[in-house]
């Protein structure tokens, strides 16, 4: 590493995108517990922070850009590790936009709903937490990627899963619901379900990168 | 000068070597962009140079075992036909080796000159052209599962790999170019060697003649690089070679292990001191040591299908650049010799096996001259054969690509002009099209008005029914009287049909297109009634049948028709009705 300066510089931003991506799942999580249980200041901080999160990992995905075309390193694999970086950007993006969502269109969540909505975004979340390590581990140890990735796949279906079992409650078991009300809050499960969603496409995008690695 | 002179075919074998050889060194890394054009060229050039001349002697004894050639004549001729059959089978697209071609062109030498071919000499380099293909491929398979072990237990990051691998490649080429140089010189300049030149000094460094020869190889061979190796190093890593840059360091490493190990004379003594065989100091062919190293690493990824395509490529280089070489050679040496009186050797020929000492290298076979001559009549007939045949199917490719590209030329103009007159066909048939679709709306109107005219029809007669019924009914007679008379004007008005003349006026208007402006230019003094007849006329009514329609008796219709004719200053034998139709 004493020898090539550059390069640790190049490594640095790629593992503080990495820490954004990571900061950002959180805060989502972070922010729609604080919408469901009533926390609006919180709420306000959380979305604040994931806004200048997002802007910060904007601009520290250009440089890693910048610096991989102008030293012009690895030729061969920068297109890939390019594509990763701005899939994992869509994960912030989205988190972002789902938590914005919530603060424009403020869902009516009844309390008896509260518990699965929570539960739904923890599992839609760690699909996406789970997608970093692996993202990290190919720059590392291309061979450990797909053992760090079944996680994402187990989580995604379990969002699913679980996304479908909220939805028919909502159209079924909830009669003092108006029927604008179940619409608002399908619309907001499928945002939810968006996250885990986008982590399997980073997981679908590693997988590929690793076996093209692997010497 | 003369020497200099004579030494140029030497410099264009090198420079051809330096062309083509120099991108199994440094293609992949220039393919990929991990080096640049210019450094790779730099480092290849400089270290060929530095390997031609420290290390190009033990090769090149070699191949002066093979047969030394002694005068200046002789080795011209001989690296000007190893250069052009290299050339042209590279031009062919054919697989070529410059080790091969030297080693027949010698032979062709021995032959035409009737001087001893050392056939243990031979058969060492031959076996080497088998070995070291497969040398290349053992130490290729052994440093890819050794490279593989290291990049997984370090865990190294990608970006720092990718910066280890860059400077890898760089040590690794020049290691390769170096060997290159030192294997390869002998190819170049190793025919040379017996010819005189000067020793050179600089400063310390103190060159023999040999060296000074080996360093002018050198220069053609980094020539070759900078001008023509640009492009077969873009064309190596992009296609041929199409590797990761792991493996490329492999590759490289490898073919610059066994170029290394086949002339450095150093090592060989070293194995001899420690009581091993020593390594045959010989040229070969780096492209099949490459290819060699190819099938190793293919090997170890378990690649389940063995290239036997690259197997007979190399085969087909074994067989095929030699003979040429040799064939060309020995026609050459006669038209050198006989034609241009240049001595290609000082030696007697050696014609009795028996007079020659015995042991070492100086064993020598020649065979009888009338057996050489059929053997050599058969080896140049099957060669001369097997090269106008791959000249042939070369050319036939050629010529039919080129006939296809003309066929499709043509079919492509057919297929256009059949496209423009198929879209004039479309057209036209779209304006027949509307011109039917505006008569079926003409004819829909007419319809649709006659529709409306039966209604209109039957609305008034059903109106005069009923008050006919009620004239009947009708008590007072005074009172039935006016109603009779009311009832008969009521008829006369509609008897006067002044909407359905209209329309027919209109209709004939449409037809007759533009007339009454015509008419009105001819004849600006005819009244409206006047045009109306002429119209009328036109389309060809009768006197009877102009009446009604003009609300008019036959007679005042005929009247109308002299006062027209007058208007019009008709002369008595004209036809009223064929003239206003002239207009």
């Amino acid at each position: 590493m004493i020898l090539f300066p550059k390069a640790r510089k190049s490594i640095e931003l790629i593992d503080s995108f990495f820490n954004c991506v990571d900061q950002s799942v959180l805060l989502f999580k972070e922010g729609v517990k604080n919408y469901l249980y009533k926390n609006a200041e919180n709420f306000n901080n959380n979305l604040q922070t994931l806004a200048n999160l997002e802007a910060e990992s904007d601009q520290i995905r250009r440089k890693i850009e910048n610096t991989l075309y102008t030293q012009s390193l690895m030729p061969q694999l920068r297109g890939d590790i390019l594509r990763l970086l701005e899939e994992l950007d869509n994960l912030i993006d989205l988190s972002k936009k789902n938590l914005f969502q919530f603060d424009v269109e403020i869902p009516h969540v009844p309390p008896e709903l509260v518990q699965d909505f929570v539960k739904l975004t923890q599992i839609s979340v760690s699909a996406a937490e789970s997608v970093i390590p692996a993202a990290k581990s190919y720059f590392n140890e291309p061979a450990a990627v797909n053992e760090k990735i079944h996680r994402v796949y187990f989580y995604e279906k379990e969002t699913d899963v679980f996304a479908d079992v909220l939805r028919r409650k909502i159209f079924r078991e909830m009669p003092g619901l108006k029927l604008s009300e179940k619409f608002h809050l399908r619309y907001f499960t499928l945002h939810i379900e968006n996250i885990s969603d986008t982590a399997e496409k980073v997981a679908d995008l590693l997988t590929i990168m690793a076996i093209k690695r692997i010497v | 000068m003369l020497f200099l002179l004579f030494i140029t075919s030497g410099l264009f074998l090198g420079w051809s070597l330096g062309a083509n050889d120099a991108a199994n060194v440094f293609g992949t890394a220039v393919g990929s962009r991990m080096i640049r054009f210019r450094t790779a060229a730099l480092v290849a050039g400089v270290f060929v140079i530095i390997g031609a001349t420290l290390q190009g002697a033990g090769a090149t004894a070699t191949l002066s075992e093979l047969g030394s050639i002694d005068a200046l004549g002789g080795a011209f001729t001989v690296a000007l036909c190893s250069g052009l059959v290299v050339t042209m089978m590279t031009y062919y697209k054919l697989p070529v080796s410059t080790s091969q071609a030297i080693v027949g062109a010698i032979i062709g030498w021995c032959f035409y000159t009737s001087n001893a071919v050392d056939y243990s000499t031979l058969g060492i380099i031959a076996s080497s052209w088998v070995v070291s293909p497969v040398l290349g491929g053992i130490f290729s398979a052994l440093l890819y599962k050794a490279l593989r072990r290291y990049i997984r237990n370090t865990r190294t990051h990608v970006i720092v790999l990718d910066r280890k691998i860059r400077y890898s490649l760089l040590i690794v080429g020049a290691f390769g170019a170096f060997s290159l140089g030192a294997n390869n010189i002998a190819n170049v300049m190793g025919v040379f060697v017996n010819a005189t030149l000067f020793d050179l000094h600089i400063g310390q460094v103190h060159l023999n003649q040999n060296q000074v020869l080996f360093f002018l190889g050198g220069l053609a061979i980094a020539t070759g690089i900078f001008t023509y190796g640009k492009k077969v190093m873009h064309t190596v890593g992009q296609g041929i070679l199409e590797v990761t840059p792991e493996t490329a360091i492999v590759v490289v490493l490898s073919q610059a292990l066994v170029l290394f190990l086949f002339s450095s004379v150093a090592f060989s003594n070293l194995l001899r001191s420690i009581g091993l065989p020593g390594i045959p100091l010989v040229p070969v062919s780096s492209t099949q040591v490459v290819i060699g190293a190819l099938i190793g690493i293919g090997a170890v990824k378990g690649v389940q299908e063995i290239r036997f395509r690259l197997l007979g490529h190399i085969m087909l280089g074994w067989l095929l650049t030699p003979f040429l070489a040799g064939l060309l050679t020995y026609i050459s040496l006669f038209f050198v010799n006989n034609v241009f009186q240049i001595a290609i050797t000082h030696r007697q020929p050696v014609t009795d096996i028996a007079a020659i000492p015995s042991g070492g290298v100086n064993t020598v076979v020649n065979l009888p001259v009338n057996n050489l001559v059929i053997i050599l009549s058969l080896l140049a007939v099957s060669v001369l054969t097997i090269a106008a045949y791959l000249m042939y199917r070369q050319f036939r490719m050629k010529t039919g690509q080129a006939e296809q590209r003309n066929r499709l030329s043509e079919q492509l103009q057919y297929a256009e002009l059949q496209k423009s007159l198929s879209e004039i066909e479309m057209k036209n048939v779209q304006s027949e099209n509307n011109t039917l679709v505006n008569r079926l709306e003409e004819k829909r109107r007419e319809l649709v008005t006659y529709a409306l005219s039966i209604a209109d029809q039957r609305q008034f007669l059903e109106g005069t029914l009923e008050e006919l019924e009620a004239i009947r009914h009708e008590q007072g007679i005074t009172e039935k009287n006016n109603r009779i008379q009311e009832l008969v004007r009521g008829l006369r008005q509609k008897m006067n049909f002044s909407g359905e003349i209209e329309k027919i006026y209109q209709q004939a208007e449409q037809v007759n297109d533009d007339f009454p402006n015509r008419l009105s230019s001819h004849s600006p003094q005819l009244s409206a009634q006047d045009k109306k007849l002429a119209l009328l006329l036109r389309i060809g009514f009768s006197t009877k049948e102009i009446a009604p329609l003009m609300n008019i008796s036959p007679k005042s219709v005929e009247i109308a028709r002299y006062r027209l004719r007058k208007k019009l200053d008709l002369k008595k034998e004209m036809n009223l009705t064929d003239f206003i139709k002239t207009i």
